[in-house]
């Protein structure tokens, strides 16, 4: 074996690293040691989602292509948040920002490009530093920085009213800004719209809350030591905290002027990416090739084929002919394509326009010699993949113009993904083409949901996701091959709900890996365990053959796990109501195992978070309180007011009945959890209207019963089920919904999603009504399950598993 | 180099389930699934580093517990192909001893 080629790259970002993967893709680790110097701290994080991240859409972690585990994986060193400062191309060496120096027989420069700062007057201090205020937007760190600032800030300005700028405006909006766009040109993103798409653009923009200036040439960042506002050509001014400078940018090439390399613009490459000298090449956004540099994703994944192929000789003749800039993206929900020219340029090109300014809908096609050279979708952008093709591949658009802007009758859509080319690229975040897609539909994937897991396509920002499925189903021949386990229970058993209870009934099916056996082949599905658990659960009641390895960690341990692996415990307190006693027996325990945090839960009880496993028999012992099941999908807990006891408007006891409805339900599997209320009077403290069950005391002794509320994640007010004349009624209907609930919703299906998918009416009309006389099986099924119920927490003295509490084992030669 | 260590009887660690062991400064994950067989990884995610032996089994398939990254116990690939578990072959002995090999 020869030694390796040591191949340096100069830049950690999306075209360098993305370099790097295509090499290693085609086998390259075999002929190279990689290096990359990058500027930034992190790994290799997607740029294009930083206004994301400013929104708060997306945490940063969230944006990351390779998080730093990948380089180590790949055998890449990084020398992160290391600056190269120097190319010493005579003997071949990068020297690196602390006194790195690392040697190169190839070496790839992918600096990318900053942030151009235009010639405005008071942008910077004395001393060269922005003004404070005063940021661009380029890194995570300047999404940190500005995130920081605008704090109690009142108005942002962004200076730029091109893609980037109305990005870093809609990432402001997070903040409670005022937020203004001023844009130099007349309208705004002038590079891919024409005046009256970028009218109707601004207005939509003006909706939702941004004030745009367009022609507003900003002379002056006002205030002396920090931003307080700025002042255009015209005189006018306009106060503001915060100024956001996005007005495009520019190749980063000093370091390869520094190293005397040929640069224009850009540093100038021929078709492999070469630079002037033959052992240095160039990719991304610092480069020009064919006199053009490139600001978007999609070229520089082309190029990063090209060199790879180039470089590892899988295919020395690649050669890059440079890119057709089709864009497709969303601003501020607005979907947006652009391709080509914006204007008809010469005498004979065609223009094919459509508009409807109402619903912010604008179509423009511009035509020479039958074929498309630029176009413009706002709003609707449905015919987009159909015309980029056109575009892309230059071929002849039909006699029929007006089915370039419609879909009219015919099945198009399929035609189009059908007429799509292998190459194109269909998710633009992780680079995925229509050929990947339909490559890993051979490959067996039939679904869109496999597919995307298997590629990454649609994972990045998600705006390609329908697309991707729409391939995934034309790949699959057209028949609708809509996900097969969608239907399942759980999809590691063929069978609907139904069908499953029906067979684990009939078999006597009474253990997760008796339904393996004989439903699924014998094949075990890590995924499906806990679903299955939960229904021969709800299925067997006390008859139910518990296999632990079936459980989620949570159920193994009665607790809820943290991220650093600590357990929360959370005992049982009926109706939120406690003792000082009790209060007293709490502290004791959170002293006596040194509890890192207590912490009051939004179910009215308390939180002892942090506790190690080994400990929670201990801590449960010492408590003396039953499991809280804050962990599970079962009953978790019932919130009450004060009710009648003491409160001066109280109708009903609030407080007994919750306590009556945890001593009936505490502990029952269900679907989905299951958080409860009861108020005593309609002013409804305790929230009860927003309850997978809540019940409301009214006048004249009765109780509403309300069903399919939720205010978390998703927020719905719960249906009004019916009106009952006493508790012993609540706690009957109660347990008939969740008996019905339990034996017809999906898994993880909460009451929410259960009632808005059967409906109220039929809801009503089983468990009020009892249109299928079936009110005394569920009525005998919830009984025998309520009867089941054992507080889990006695396991402290009787573990269930060998080590059950235990993580780490001791070696036993 | 070929180094094997005995761990201890499989019967300590539950049907189905895994549990840590730690040789050295290194922790290992074993797991010991319903058809008989045993593995052994690395015991953190790669990901947020996330107590796998807490995940759930499933033939040689294994689910985090804190994300859900799916793992082949065999390979250590992720399902998704991003990242992978540093995997050690691991074998039971006639008297039901796990012995892992460690190599280097």
């Amino acid at each position: 074996m020869g030694t390796k080629r040591k191949l340096v790259v100069i830049g950690n970002g999306m075209a360098g690293v993305r370099a790097v993967e295509e090499i290693v893709a085609r086998g390259g680790r075999e002929q190279f040691e990689f290096t990359i110097f990058g500027d930034e701290p992190y790994g290799n994080y997607n740029r294009i989602l930083l206004s994301d991240v400013l929104n708060g859409s997306h945490q940063p972690d969230e944006i990351f292509l390779n998080p730093l585990a990948w380089y180590e994986e790949h055998g890449v060193r990084l020398h992160r948040g290391v600056r190269a400062e120097k190319i010493a191309r005579a003997s071949r060496q990068v020297f690196g920002r602390g006194g790195i120096v690392e040697s190169y027989d190839v070496l790839v420069i992918a600096t990318g490009s900053v942030p151009f700062i235009p010639p405005i007057d008071g942008i910077y201090l004395d001393d060269g530093a922005y003004k404070p205020g005063v940021f661009v937007f380029r890194t995570l760190d300047d999404c940190q920085a500005i995130s920081e600032y605008a704090m109690n800030k009142r108005t942002g300005v962004v200076i730029g009213g091109g893609l980037l700028g109305l990005e870093a405006a809609r990432g402001l909006q997070n903040f409670s800004l005022g937020v203004h766009v001023v844009q130099r040109a007349d309208t705004v993103m002038n590079q891919q719209l024409d005046g009256p798409a970028g009218a109707i653009l601004r207005k939509t923009l003006e909706q939702l809350g941004i004030t745009v200036r367009v022609g507003a040439d900003t002379k002056r960042v006002l205030g002396n030591e920090r931003v307080t506002g700025l002042a255009f050509a015209d005189g006018s001014e306009l106060p503001c905290d915060l100024v956001v400078i996005a007005a495009g940018i520019k190749p980063n090439t000093e370091l390869a002027v520094r190293a005397g390399l040929a640069v224009e613009r850009g540093i100038v490459v021929d078709n492999q990416l070469r630079t002037d000298d033959p052992n240095v090449f160039a990719v991304g956004e610092c480069v020009q090739h064919r006199g053009q540099v490139y600001g978007l994703v999609a070229p520089l994944w082309e190029q990063a084929k090209i060199l790879a192929d180039h470089l590892t000789a899988v295919n020395p003749k690649a050669a890059y002919h440079g890119s057709k800039i089709a864009t497709k993206l969303k601003v501020m929900g607005v979907e947006v394509a652009s391709m080509g020219v914006t204007e008809p340029t010469e005498e004979g090109d065609e223009v094919v326009q459509f508009t409807e300014p109402k619903k912010g809908t604008y179509k423009k096609l511009i035509i020479r010699n039958g074929r498309l050279i630029g176009g413009i979708l706002l709003g609707d952008i449905a015919k987009a993949p159909y015309l980029t093709q056109a575009y892309e591949r230059n071929t002849p658009v039909p006699e029929e113009r007006l089915s370039l802007l419609f879909d009219i009758g015919a099945p198009s859509a399929k035609a189009s993904v059908e007429s799509m080319p292998l190459e194109m690229q269909v998710c633009n975040c992780n680079g995925v083409t229509k050929g990947a897609i339909v490559g890993c539909v051979k490959q067996g994937k039939r679904s869109p949901k496999g597919v995307m897991e298997a590629t990454r396509a649609g994972m990045g920002c998600g705006a390609c996701k329908q697309l991707v499925s729409e391939v995934v189903n034309w790949a699959c021949g057209g028949e609708t091959e809509a996900d097969p386990a969608a239907d399942y229970y759980v999809p590691g058993v063929p069978l609907s709900k139904p069908e499953l209870v029906k067979a684990v009934r009939e078999r006597g099916l009474r253990s997760v890996s008796a339904v393996f056996g004989a439903l699924a082949g014998g094949e075990e599905d890590a995924g499906s365990k806990p679903g299955l658990a939960s229904l021969l659960n709800s299925v067997w009641a006390g008859e139910y053959e518990d296999e632990r390895d079936a459980r989620f960690i949570n159920d193994r341990v009665h607790a809820n796990i943290q991220k650093d692996g600590t357990f929360s415990v959370i005992p049982q307190i009926p109706g939120g109501v406690t003792t000082p006693a009790e209060l007293r027996r709490i502290a004791d325990v959170a002293e006596k195992y040194r509890v890192p945090l207590v912490k009051l839960t939004g179910g009215q009880r308390i939180d002892l978070v942090g506790v190690p496993r080994e400990s929670l028999p201990d801590v449960w012992r010492d408590l003396g309180m039953p499991s809280g099941y804050a962990y599970a999908k079962r009953y978790r807990t019932c919130k009450s007011c004060i009710g009648t006891e003491y409160c001066r408007f109280g109708l009903g006891d609030s407080m007994g009945l919750a306590k009556k409805v945890e001593a009936r339900f505490q502990g029952l599997e269900t679907p989905g959890k299951l958080k409860l209320a009861t108020a005593g009077c309609p002013r409804n403290c305790s929230e009860a209207m927003v309850k997978d069950l809540g019940v409301v005391a009214v006048e004249g002794g009765r109780w509403e019963i309300y069903v399919g509320g939720a205010a978390g994640a998703h927020v719905r007010k719960g249906d009004l089920l019916c009106t009952v004349g006493s508790e012993e009624d609540v706690l009957r209907i109660a347990g008939r919904f969740f008996e019905y609930y339990r034996q017809n919703a999906k898994y993880l299906e909460r009451t929410y999603a259960f009632v808005a998918r059967v409906g109220i009416d039929k809801v009503r009309s089983v468990v009020v009504d009892d249109s299928e006389r079936i009110a005394s099986e569920l009525d005998a099924a919830m009984e025998r399950s309520v009867a089941a119920y054992r507080d889990p927490w006695q396991e402290a003295d009787a573990p269930a598993t060998p080590n059950q509490f235990r993580m780490t084992l001791p070696v036993v030669q | 180099m070929k180094m094997e260590v005995t761990l201890g009887n499989v019967t300590s660690i539950p049907l189905g389930e895994g549990r840590v062991f730690e040789l050295g400064a290194r922790r290992l994950a074993v797991f010991r699934n319903r058809e008989g067989r045993v593995f052994a990884t690395q015991a953190e995610c790669p990901h947020r580093g996330g107590p796998l032996a807490d995940g759930l089994l499933g033939g040689r398939t294994l689910i985090c517990p804190l994300h859900s990254l799916k793992f082949d116990l065999e390979t250590g690939l992720s399902a998704d192909g991003a990242c992978s578990l540093r995997t050690y072959p691991a074998r039971l002995s006639p008297t039901e001893q796990i012995v892992v090999e460690l190599g280097e």
